[in-house]
């Protein structure tokens, strides 16, 4: 958390020689304070009070970065505790998790599964993130194996979950030049998972079941030379989950607490039931995790997850929106209908995807709605007839066509009688309430 | 190394709201249900024991909808044709309180004669002995051609109805308070907005302690991340003392998440999005869950299976266990 001018002057020498170029220390500390200097500006400040203001100025959440042969993968530097304020940034991570005591054929085929998986969203194409490998057996030969089975299959980032030093260290060995996760330290081992995690360059993750464990265990790490943390503590049911995310995040951010100013890492799978794991995935996309490890991947589970994680990670100052225009779909002639919508993303994507899957050709009219849905926009004075008749004229739609019609949204098919005065020689057309039922309208009423 | 748990203090607290009348109390119900009484955050035990969980109610209507996902209409099977059947089946599926909707024309497309909502809304208090809640169709005239005479021939229950926005209350409050019931406020995902219709609704003369506010909500990937926030800001304002945004809050995650493209079409879809029913229960359930962590006191659903799940996870979140 940023220090304020007054903080940071007391951290000064208070001798105003103004060296510095400044009347005064305090003058000099306003200056820094709204980051106009640099502190090396002044010859004159302590070690100790460069450390400090060093880290004042290191985000109250650190961000952890996992990198692999092409992939990344960040979490942290959050800075508020409802998106509302201002928005989250980091999306968390999804893993999946494989035990190396299943086959390793069985290992590869599910790892290209997840692997390969992707979903379309509102133009977007998502994905997660990588693959966590357990080490089940307790045998590094077995791990060590399984890991390189993981990495012939996916070039994703990778969590390694092990307690045992030296089958981490077979892992690690296996995956060496990455900066994986490692899981994890707990007071038992932490000295030797700090060597590994300096070693190989990891993200270490720290379990214990309290969060003064938790503390207790980041403060020696960091001691230990290890920065890159990650913070697992061991849950278990979604009350507890949600309780100590929300405790963690609010002594990052509210209290500027170093020792767990860290991402958190939740295992929804431990509720060892899969609709359950579901659901405290979900808690933990929109409740302050920063790596989420699965048990079970469904496209069908896996789907609802993603466009969560990008609906509670969107900026909601803007909408995402897309370029207005005329967008031509499926090749149109001058033959093909005109459809008219907004340029709210989620608006215009579910119109124009559906028109291309059905294969039907069309001339798609995207107004300037300010971002906003239908309705809202119409409730907002957004998408009304004159602003209609604007984008059809300014896009030349009348130049494309042979037949001057145009189809409206069910939504607001009050709009119709004033769009025909707003455009006059256009036929104007209501169309379905949904867009999952423009193709049939199309093909029965254009 | 002991860490100080940081615990929010607010100065205001959520009313606590009764839906449903027993015989001793006037009307026919087995029991009552109570929501609301919060003094923190949602489910934020190690600050305040919330003294009641978050409720889940099953949507059913006076006859067999023509606009719901086939794949709802094949779960529910016969019932959909008899609202008092539906309602013991809903029931029967855990739910914990029954909303009837009621739809804007018959089977034949002829408008609903309030006869026949009356007749839907005794079938069902008839079936259940759970509270009740009545939706118009949500056009203001049928709305209060219908509701007007379902709140008149139910006169005691407590049941709830709704929807009241800010262009359609008056009648509505007015047969509420005439008849001992109470009313949803719904308005458009707006803070003042909300607190406008409260205070609307009250200066009628209505007890706060009978109206039940619906924010709104969008389904997951259709506007969810809207609804969510301003529940959180309504609920922040609630325990920060602002008396007009400390009713509970009803939401209809059932509603959007089966009217999206997700839930409502099975074949032809893209591989990735995986197989139709187990899709359409977890759009709903985490439509759901989503908005109960942001205060949700009400959530209505549809699908039995979405019900078991949002209530096991409620029981959970709900359980108290030593923190840190
Ligand atoms: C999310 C939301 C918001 C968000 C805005 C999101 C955005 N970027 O647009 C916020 C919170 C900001 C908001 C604000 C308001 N909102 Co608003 N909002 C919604 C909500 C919940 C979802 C809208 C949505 O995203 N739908 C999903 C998109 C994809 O739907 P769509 O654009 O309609 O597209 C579908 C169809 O129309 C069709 N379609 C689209 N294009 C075309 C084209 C053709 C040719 C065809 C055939 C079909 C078709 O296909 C799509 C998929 O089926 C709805 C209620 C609801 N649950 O639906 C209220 C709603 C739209 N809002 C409403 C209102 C009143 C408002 C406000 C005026 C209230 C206020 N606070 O002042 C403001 C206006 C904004 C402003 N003044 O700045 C009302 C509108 C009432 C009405 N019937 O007029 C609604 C219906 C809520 C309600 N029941 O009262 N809102
Ligand atoms: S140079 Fe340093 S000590 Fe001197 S006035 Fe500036 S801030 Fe103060």
């Amino acid at each position: 958390m940023p220090l304020s001018g007054i903080e940071i002057y007391k951290l000064l020498p208070q001798t105003n020689c103004k060296d510095c170029g400044f009347p005064t220390c305090l003058a000099f500390s306003m200056k820094l304070a709204a980051k106009q200097v640099e502190l090396s500006t002044c010859p004159h400040v302590s070690d100790e009070s460069k450390a400090k203001l060093a880290s004042a100025a290191e985000p109250p959440i650190r961000l952890v970065t996992l990198k692999s042969n092409g992939y990344e993968v960040k979490a942290g530097n959050e800075t508020v505790l409802f998106r509302h304020e201002k928005t989250f940034y980091h999306k968390p991570g999804l893993f999946i998790r494989v035990r190396d005591n299943e086959p390793l054929e069985d290992i590869k085929s599910r790892v290209r599964a997840i692997d390969v998986y992707s979903v379309d969203y509102v133009g977007m194409t998502l994905t997660l993130e990588g693959i966590a490998v357990e080490s089940a057996t307790g045998d590094p030969a077995a791990f060590s194996a399984a890991v390189r089975a993981v990495r012939e299959a996916t070039r994703r980032p990778l969590i390694l979950i092990s307690f045992d030093p030296a089958v981490m260290a077979a892992g690690l060995q296996a995956i060496d030049g990455e900066t994986a996760l490692v899981h994890g330290a707990t007071t038992a081992n932490w000295e030797a998972m700090a060597g590994l995690a300096k070693q190989h360059q990891a993200v270490l993750s720290v379990q214990a079941d309290s969060l003064d464990g938790l503390a207790e265990l980041t403060a020696k790490l960091k001691e230990a030379g290890v920065q890159d943390l990650v913070l697992s503590p061991v849950t278990g049911s979604l009350s507890t989950s949600l309780n100590l995310s929300t405790q963690i995040r609010r002594l990052a951010l509210k209290k500027n607490f170093r020792p767990l100013g860290y991402p958190i890492m939740t295992f929804p799978g431990d509720l060892k039931d899969p609709d359950q794991e579901m659901i405290m995935a979900a808690q933990s996309i929109a409740k302050y995790a920063g790596f989420v490890v699965l048990d079970h991947f469904l496209p069908e589970t896996a789907y609802p997850l993603l466009v969560l994680r990008e609906n509670v990670f969107t900026d909601p100052q803007k909408p995402i929106q897309v370029q207005p225009g005329l967008y031509e779909i499926n090749n149109p002639t001058p033959a093909s209908p005109v459809l008219v919508t907004t340029n709210f993303s989620i608006t215009y994507f579910s119109v124009a995807n559906e028109v291309e899957s059905s294969g039907l050709p069309a001339w798609l009219v995207v107004t300037d709605a300010e971002g906003m849905s239908v309705l809202t926009a119409w409730a907002a004075g957004k998408f009304d007839a004159e602003r209609i008749a604007k984008a059809v004229k300014e896009f030349g739609v009348a130049d494309k066509v042979s037949q001057k019609r145009v189809v409206i949204p069910g939504h607001v098919a009050t709009l119709s009688g004033e769009l025909e005065e707003e455009l006059p020689n256009w036929e104007v057309r209501v169309g379905p309430r949904e867009a999952v039922d423009l193709p049939a309208f199309m093909k029965q009423a254009l | 190394m002991p860490v100080e748990i940081p615990k929010d203090t607010w100065a205001g607290q959520v009313r606590t709201i009764t839906l449903g009348a027993t015989a001793a109390e006037g009307g026919t119900r087995s029991h009552t249900v109570t929501i609301g009484g919060q003094k923190s955050l949602p489910f934020m035990h190690f600050e305040h024991e919330a003294p009641y969980p978050p409720l889940v109610a099953l949507e059913i209507k006076d006859r067999r909808p023509d606009d719901w996902s086939a794949l709802l209409l094949e779960r529910w099977g016969d019932v959909v044709n008899a609202p008092g059947d539906w309602a013991k089946a809903a029931e029967a599926a855990g739910a914990e309180l029954i909303v009837l909707a009621l739809s804007l024309t018959d089977a034949n497309g002829e408008p609903t004669r309030p006869e026949a909502a009356v007749a839907a809304t005794k079938a069902v208090l008839a079936s259940t002995g759970l509270p009740l809640i009545v939706w118009g169709p949500g056009q203001a005239e049928a709305d209060n051609e219908l509701l007007v005479p379902v709140a008149e021939a139910t006169k005691g229950e407590r049941i709830a109805i709704g929807l009241c926005e800010d262009k359609n209350y008056r009648t509505l409050v007015a047969t509420a308070m005439a008849n001992n019931h109470l009313v949803i406020a719904r308005s458009p995902m707006d803070v003042n907005l909300a607190k406008q219709l409260n205070i609307l609704i009250s200066d009628m003369g209505l007890p706060l302690d009978r109206i039940l506010m619906d924010p709104t909500t969008g389904a997951l990937g259709y506007g969810i991340e809207y609804g969510y926030s301003v529940m959180e800001r309504l609920r922040l304002a609630a325990l920060q003392g602002d008396g007009m945004t400390q009713l509970p809050m009803i939401v209809t995650p059932g509603y959007e998440a089966w009217k999206t493209k997700e839930s409502k079409v099975g074949a032809g879809m893209p591989d990735a999005w995986g197989s139709w029913e187990e899709r359409a229960i977890t759009w709903e359930t985490i439509t759901a869950m989503t908005l109960i962590e942001s205060g949700a006191d009400i959530v209505v659903l549809r699908h039995p299976e979405s019900v078991r799940r949002v209530q096991t996870a409620i029981k959970d979140l709900n359980s108290v266990r030593e923190m840190a």
